[in-house]
């Protein structure tokens, strides 16, 4: 069966590497092979190459200099925030045994925080309102003199709100000073403006095929003075906090990708948030009962998470893959499990509502969005 | 000894099943086991297959013995195999291969050796040999030798040209070599049930063709690579089987809309028998095979399983219509599809399932809601859009 050419609208997935990346990664896979720790001219240029790469994200992420922070390179998301939320706990464990996190943060987070509750460590979960925001003063309620670790992400993955986390950061400081918050700005980088110092978080975490970078290369930023326990032992690359040789292409690839994510961001904000009036009016126009996911709140612009009413997730998603238009699901579609996905659970979205997700990258053009909104509509129209 | 280690041979002593009861079919049964081990066994280098009276034999280097025995393990109609020492028939050369079994014996460990002459010109009768193998194995190991309930038994096999010497029995799967029963239909799901009951029908003896009922975009192609991976795991046993994916979608809307929403999942599966039956028959297959059972969903009745039985053009075998769902559970986790099947990629989407299935239907009233369709034409249709892919 022959397929028609694909429009990408899953950017919030994963992303296509962009050329200027891919050909930096080859660089440093072909030419710049060495390992940072030689003491040759090719480890001399590999570590240059980190370096570069440690100037590029520091500088997209408002720490140009390195002043408040260092990053650690790690495989990715997930392990930034594991890093993050259990090298911060374990570091801490002599304190105190609470954390606090909110009920949309990523399953990378939400993991980390149960492999601890099953170490002994006690974790609160923040509600968020329907529009899928966080309750500041539940936070501010939970913070206790147990408390060592908030977590709170920036742009939440599936239906794209914005949490407070620089308000939240304030409200814990002004209980406990010293509180270790940690942020997953893994779908924030390149989507809204990313500045740390602003967040006040001590640990920031990052991922490369977020923004047209390549797989298993991530960061973590972390606020100098932070205690972090490293995961595992080894050679002591990066300061031992992170042991192993450095994936010096998927670094590159990371700081080049960063670099042009932030260059770009406000030319590709202004299309994304016209490719998501255009999407709602084709959903609205098919006259089904529908939500905005996340509603009210602020949001990302690069995400629309649209919920029909009636119309099963997978089956949408089917429909819309077999012309061509590749999105996400938020919920399965099963007799027995036909539950939607703990974040839509936790804004209050009943089983019979199936949730699409719709997320842009830089290379969505206005005629994909065009051509996708007819899919779109046709799509639902069918399965009602 | 001259040969490196890595030279060495290794003999595996297979020991059929039930094919001894087959009387003067027993031929067609060994030569179908032989075929068949043949096969398993190809991809490993310098590993012949030699029928013997009544017996298998299996030479390999001695290396390969673990990789010789694992494919072994996928071998119907082979009831256990026996990693042996060839030895020629001299008593002593015997007794030194029993000796050397011995010795991977803990300390204290009682034995006894069980011989058996199937050349019975041999100078010696099997307990005169088996006293005296036993004697040169105490002698040397100065392990206690107790005929009635020894822990370990060394047996020894005396053909006209050698002698086998072993004490390890591995467990066959048994049943009946795979192509002495006929070919059958499998209807396959991304279930856990579906693929047991198609090992079951291989194990009597059945080569089969899978079908699977694919609708998309209620189900999404996932499933389909889902069934694709449980149907190569049948080929491990099986060997290349092809899998037909019929495109359902159509056809199941319009049944859908032909009767009451409570006859859906009958009238699916009658449609589901009628195609199936096509398909297997023009490929020679004698029944289909089915994971059906009694009783594990609310809609798996007598009374819907007569009724669903009734469109069907071959008889329907179902080999777990009496299990518990833990023993087939059991069953999927040693063939090795239970981790496939429990992936969470559904095939049964809730928009094509009511929320209450009749539980008794009745063969009139469906009858009645087939009454506005065309059902031959379209099991014919279904049937020829059938796409086929080799596993």
């Amino acid at each position: 069966m022959s397929r028609p050419p694909d429009i990408y609208l899953d950017n919030a997935a994963t992303t296509r590497v962009s050329r200027e990346v891919s050909q930096v990664v080859l660089d440093c896979m072909e030419k710049e092979y060495g390992n940072t720790a030689s003491a040759h001219h090719l480890g001399i240029s590999a570590e240059r190459r980190v370096k570069e790469a440690r100037a590029r994200l520091l500088a997209a992420i408002g720490d140009p200099e390195g002043s408040l922070g260092d990053l650690v390179w790690t495989s990715g998301g997930t392990e930034s925030d594991a890093l993050g939320v259990m090298g911060s706990a374990r570091a801490r464990a002599r304190r105190g045994h609470h954390m606090i996190f909110s009920a949309i943060e990523h399953p990378a987070v939400r993991q980390s925080i149960a492999r601890l509750c099953r170490g002994g460590w006690q974790a609160s979960e923040i509600p968020v309102d329907k529009s899928g925001v966080v309750s500041l003063d539940a936070l501010e309620r939970m913070v206790g003199e147990e408390t060592q670790v908030v977590a709170l992400m920036l742009v939440n993955n599936e239906i794209g709100t914005i949490q407070p986390v620089a308000e939240a950061a304030r409200r814990v400081r002004a209980i406990r000073q010293d509180i270790h918050i940690h942020c997953d700005a893994v779908q924030a980088l390149g989507k809204i403006p990313v500045d740390v110092g602003e967040l006040g978080a001590d640990t920031v975490a990052f991922s490369a095929h977020k923004f047209h970078g390549p797989k298993g290369s991530g960061a973590l930023w972390h606020r100098h003075g932070c205690q972090l326990d490293a995961m595992w032992g080894g050679g002591g690359q990066q300061d031992g906090l992170r042991s192993g040789t450095l994936n010096v292409p998927g670094i590159a690839g990371l700081g080049e990708a960063a670099r042009i994510a932030v260059a770009e961001r406000e030319q590709h904000t202004a299309r994304w948030t016209g490719f998501g009036h255009m999407l709602l009016a084709a959903a609205k126009s098919t006259g089904c009962e529908l939500r905005v996911n996340g509603d009210g709140a602020p949001r990302a612009p690069h995400v629309l998470s649209l919920a029909f009413r009636g119309i099963p997730a997978e089956p949408l998603l089917h429909t819309l893959e077999s012309r061509g238009v590749l999105v996400s699901a938020g919920s399965a579609c099963s007799e027995r499990d036909r539950k939607p996905s703990p974040v839509l659970q936790a804004i209050d979205l009943g089983p019979d509502w199936g949730t699409v997700r719709m997320s842009f990258g830089r290379e969505t053009t206005a005629a994909d969005i065009e051509q996708a909104a007819a899919v779109l509509t046709d799509a639902v129209r069918s399965l009602r | 000894m001259q040969s490196a280690a890595s030279d060495k041979r290794g003999v595996v002593v297979l020991r059929l099943g039930e094919i001894f009861l087959k009387g003067k079919n027993r031929r067609k049964f060994s030569g179908a086991l032989v075929t068949n081990a043949r096969r398993l066994l190809g991809a490993l280098e310098d590993v012949t297959v030699e029928p013997r009276h009544l017996r298998v034999l299996v030479r390999h280097p001695a290396r390969l013995e673990r990789q010789v025995l694992e494919r072994l393990g996928h071998l119907f109609g082979l009831h256990s195999m026996a990693p042996a020492t060839l030895t020629t028939r001299d008593v002593e050369a015997i007794a030194e291969a029993a000796i050397a079994e011995a010795r991977d014996f803990a300390s204290g460990t009682t034995f006894k050796i069980e011989s058996n002459r199937r050349d019975k010109s041999f100078p010696l009768t099997s307990t005169e040999l088996s006293r005296q193998v036993g004697g040169r194995v105490q002698q040397a190991t100065g392990l206690p030798v107790d005929v009635h309930t020894p822990a370990r038994v060394i047996r020894v096999e005396l053909t006209e040209e050698s002698g086998f010497v072993f004490s390890r029995l591995v467990p066959g799967p048994g049943g009946l070599p795979i192509g002495t029963a006929g070919h059958v239909g499998l209807l396959l799901s991304g279930g856990i049930d579906s693929p047991v009951a198609g090992w079951s029908a291989m194990r009597r003896g059945c080569t089969l063709s899978a079908i699977y009922f694919h609708s998309f975009p209620f189900t999404g192609d996932r499933t389909k690579e889902k069934v694709l991976d449980l149907a190569r795991k049948l080929a491990v046993w099986h060997g290349p089987l092809k899998l037909h994916v019929v495109h359902f979608t159509e056809v199941q809307k319009a049944l859908r809309a032909a009767g009451p929403a409570e006859l859906a999942v009958v009238l699916y599966r009658r449609m589901m028998m009628r195609a199936a039956s096509r398909i297997a028959a023009a490929e020679g297959g004698k029944a289909l095979v089915t994971g059906e059972n009694l009783g594990q969903v609310a809609s798996q009745t007598l009374d819907n399983l007569a009724v669903i039985e009734e469109a069907a053009g071959l008889p329907v075998l179902r080999p777990l219509v009496t299990f518990d769902k833990s023993e087939i559970i059991e069953r999927a986790e040693k063939i090795g599809t239970y981790e496939l099947s429990i992936q969470p990629y559904d095939d049964c989407c809730s928009l094509f399932v009511p929320r209450h299935p009749a539980t008794r239907a009745r063969l009139i009233d469906v009858q009645r809601a087939e009454a506005g369709v065309d059902v031959g034409a379209m099991a014919d249709e279904l049937a020829a859009r059938a796409e086929a892919i080799r596993v």
